[in-house]
């Protein structure tokens, strides 16, 4: 059996620390929204002329008056992705083509075009934080019903977790926050919520089984007794989230790495927030069958 | 929980066939009806564009209440009551009248058989409200006057929206209403939507004014541009022809000038309101009027009587092909602004699949090896169950056609990853029961019955966030939600009814062989 109780401590000041890091970053450096979320346009671009690399690119681009332009390689030498915030011009796509082709030749598969609105992208955020903000409540409910309000405190705070660190992540390594990242963060709140839920079973189960052991050494017990779904369970999500950063295209590139930290903190947190959670608000028997009682 | 009935074998059995066969039709053709189906690729993988329009509801509302100036005006007139004052402030209607009058030009506006402001039974509510202060009357439409015209809008723009673009011939495109102001339109396989983007930002306004001197005009006058901008010229107010009068629109080369012309022919008032125009108006300019501009202003020289003419402004072949097609379609209640635009080429739409594929190839790949080294004989049916699963997804998103986008895809892969956690939970469960429980079947039951509820607790918070992404999503991520929640059901069938069939089999052969797991 492995000691996890022995670093409860430790972790839960690394959590703490994590977290306030986290939200210091969120605070001030902000995340990197991408045009979604922000507004703007985006176009990706392949070249057939090797010659073409990205400051050409931006030299000519940055003549057009575009305003905060960003031009970076996309996958590969040849395939170029280029940002620029939002623009009034509707013909801006038009003329961006018909000064590439005046100045390079006519060299240019557009692969790929995003215009999102300046509205738009504010309702975008808006129900993005609102689908985050329902979910974490239907999770709050879901577990609130299924256990007593330790568990269900000790459920949340791990998620919070979750979210808070991946999103400082996001933010510290300045990686774009798409829509494609909400639903990371999403399935990363079902995945942290799932692995809690099934190490808290064991937890209750173990409760109602031993009177005379203490919370700090049965949430131990449970830990051990579930560690190995829990590293399976982790290594086979991980296997088939590397599989999509590795091989399923740049476009899947940030959903992935997203949902891999949400994986590892999910995993992490289950074990070292909530049940330290349960141990610092000093669940005993008594607790669950007052709760069998009250159902 | 080991007991099957024959009854349920034959069904878990047939139910699996079936979606197996349902999956298999996205490889062949087949008239069959139920065979015929398959899998819709999102326009992130076959290419294609989307683009969501917004209705500038604001020049409506405020030609309206523009209109409503000579309405109220006459009305009150015949009951001799003056009104004066008309003034269009900010989506208001202002005016004033005598102070005595008051009271009965409220009434007027205020009861439900109002002659001038309709109402509507149904939402208990007028079109307009007014707000009066000493003599001075502020008229503004009410909500649910905005809400009806709104949708009034919405629905002749969606109609004016799907000709447009049928005129083009694009294939399978899908236009939708979004809101109370907005339509969607998705246009599989264009990789270009610019001919479409000019042609929906289009109101395609037509009008047919005589160019007049400064200020003598009765109807008033306003100066407008050429669209070329080359010259102004002052037009009277008075429309004499519009777009709605016009029958048809046909680019044509004119043989004599040889120059790229619209010919139109008009219906039966349109024809004889020109013919009178013409007639009377033979030496001045007829200024040929599109959104506000001017496209050509030519002299008339001669009475056109047979309802048919054309114009000219320097076209191109295909600006004059458009210019006909605008026509053709008709008018737009109101300006269309395209608000958000995700176009992808099908170049890339292919690279995407590719990538997919071989990213759930390789996921599907790994975790099978993964299981089957860590369970032997129970990893062979957690694989088997595995790959069950996964054609039953797909036979589940073919039989209702869903769907498939890219993050959709990522959906089904992390589903092959999550799936195996129910079998896993299952199989540790069993393991901790064998160490105290000798018999195989005793600890097979137990170890299915006391996993149940970490298995259901697992899917549902999972299953939760799949279905408030799948409400609040767009898109892709719709998608992505589609297949995470379809992948738990058809994870639980498949632990539940295929694995342990297949686990009960194996383990009533093997009642007493030690270590079985």
């Amino acid at each position: 059996m492995i000691a996890f109780n022995k670093y409860y401590n430790k972790f839960n000041i690394l959590s703490l620390s994590l977290v306030i890091v986290s939200l210091l970053l969120l605070l001030f450096k902000g995340l990197n929204f991408g045009i979604d979320f922000k507004g703007g346009t985006l176009i990706e671009l392949r070249s057939t002329d090797t010659k073409i690399n990205v400051s050409s690119l931006r030299d000519n681009l940055s003549q057009m008056n575009l305003g905060d332009i960003s031009v970076k390689n996309f996958g590969n030498e040849n395939d170029f992705l280029i940002k620029f915030e939002n623009n009034e011009n509707k013909n801006v796509i038009e003329e961006i083509k018909t000064n590439l082709d005046k100045s390079f030749g006519n060299n240019f598969n557009f692969r790929r075009v995003e215009n999102v609105g300046p509205k738009v992208s504010a309702e975008l955020l808006k129900s993005g934080v609102i689908a985050i903000s329902v979910a974490l409540g239907l999770m709050l409910i879901y577990i609130w019903i299924r256990f007593e309000w330790q568990f269900s405190l000790g459920a949340i705070m791990a998620l919070f977790h979750d979210v808070i660190v991946t999103l400082g992540l996001f933010s510290l390594l300045g990686l774009e926050i798409n829509l494609s990242i909400i639903a990371a963060v999403l399935t990363i709140v079902g995945y942290s919520m799932n692995d809690t839920v099934v190490i808290f079973d064991r937890v209750r189960e173990n409760l109602r089984k031993y009177s005379d052991i203490k919370i700090f050494e049965l949430t131990n017990i449970s830990i051990n007794e579930t560690l190995s779904r829990t590293l399976i369970t982790s290594i086979t999500t991980l296997l088939a989230l590397l599989s999509i950063f590795f091989f399923g295209g740049e476009v899947l590139k940030g959903f992935s790495l997203a949902m891999i930290f949400g994986v590892i903190f999910g995993t992490y947190s289950s074990i070292y927030i909530a049940n330290t959670v349960l141990v610092r608000l000093n669940v005993s028997q008594k607790t669950v069958i007052r709760g069998d009682d009250k159902n | 929980m080991l007991y099957f009935s024959k009854l349920r074998i034959i069904f878990i059995t047939i139910l699996s066939l079936f979606f197996i066969l349902i999956a298999s039709s996205n490889f062949f053709q087949s008239n069959n009806g139920l065979l015929s189906k398959k899998i819709n690729l999102g326009l992130d993988l076959q290419g294609g564009s989307y683009l969501l329009l917004e209705i500038d509801n604001k020049p409506v509302i405020e030609q309206k209440l523009q209109n409503l100036t000579a309405t109220i005006r006459n009305y009150f007139k015949d009951k001799n009551i003056k009104v004066t004052n008309f003034k269009l402030i900010d989506q208001n209607l202002f005016f004033s009248s005598d102070i005595n009058f008051r009271n009965v030009i409220l009434e007027e506006f205020q009861s439900e058989d109002s002659k001038i402001n309709p109402y509507y039974q149904r939402f208990k509510s007028h079109q307009l409200d007014i707000l009066v202060e000493d003599d001075l009357f502020k008229v503004s439409y009410s909500k649910q006057g905005i809400v009806n015209l709104k949708a009034s809008s919405q629905d002749q723009a969606l109609e004016i929206v799907r000709r447009r673009i049928d005129e083009i011939g694009t294939n399978e495109p899908n236009i939708l209403k979004r809101g109370n102001d907005r339509i969607l339109v998705e246009l599989p396989g264009l990789d270009d939507p610019m001919r479409i983007k000019s042609l929906l930002g289009k109101t395609a306004n037509l009008t047919f004014k005589f160019v007049t001197n400064k200020n003598e005009d009765s109807f008033g006058s306003e100066k407008l541009v050429f669209e070329d901008g080359s010259e102004e010229a002052i037009v009277s107010k008075r429309i004499i022809l519009s777009g709605d009068n016009l029958l048809d629109a046909q680019p044509r080369m004119n043989s004599e000038t040889n120059e790229t012309v619209v010919t139109f022919s008009l219906d039966r008032v349109g024809a004889k309101r020109f013919g009178k125009a013409t007639s009377n108006g033979i030496g001045k300019r007829l200024a040929i009027i599109l959104d506000g501009k001017i496209i050509s202003a030519p002299v008339i020289r001669d009475t056109i009587a047979t309802g048919s003419g054309q114009i000219s402004g320097g076209f191109t072949f295909q600006s004059a092909t458009d210019l006909a097609l605008l026509l053709r379609s008709g008018a737009l209640p109101a300006p269309l602004n395209i608000i958000e635009e995700r176009t992808v080429g099908p170049d890339l739409g292919q690279d995407s699949i590719n990538a997919g594929m071989i990213a759930l190839i390789i996921g599907f790949v790994l975790v099978i090896l993964f299981i089957f080294f860590k369970y032997k004989i129970f990893g062979v049916i957690t694989n088997f169950t595995l790959i069950l699963n996964l054609i039953i997804l797909i036979g589940i998103l073919t039989l209702f056609e869903a769907t498939l986008t890219l993050p959709g895809i990522a959906g089904i892969i992390l589903t092959v990853g999550m799936a195996v956690d129910a079998n896993v939970l299952i199989f540790e469960r069993i393991k901790e029961e064998l160490k105290d429980e000798k018999n195989n079947l005793i600890a097979f039951d137990s170890g299915y019955t006391k996993s149940k509820t970490a298995i259901l607790d697992a899917n549902i918070t999972t299953l939760l966030a799949a279905i408030i992404l799948f409400f609040m999503g767009s898109g892709p991520i719709k998608g992505f939600s589609l297949t995470l929640g379809i992948g738990i059901f058809t994870t639980l069938f498949s632990v539940y009814f295929i694995a342990r069939l297949l686990t009960v089999l194996y383990v009533s052969k093997n009642k007493d062989k030690p270590g079985l797991i």
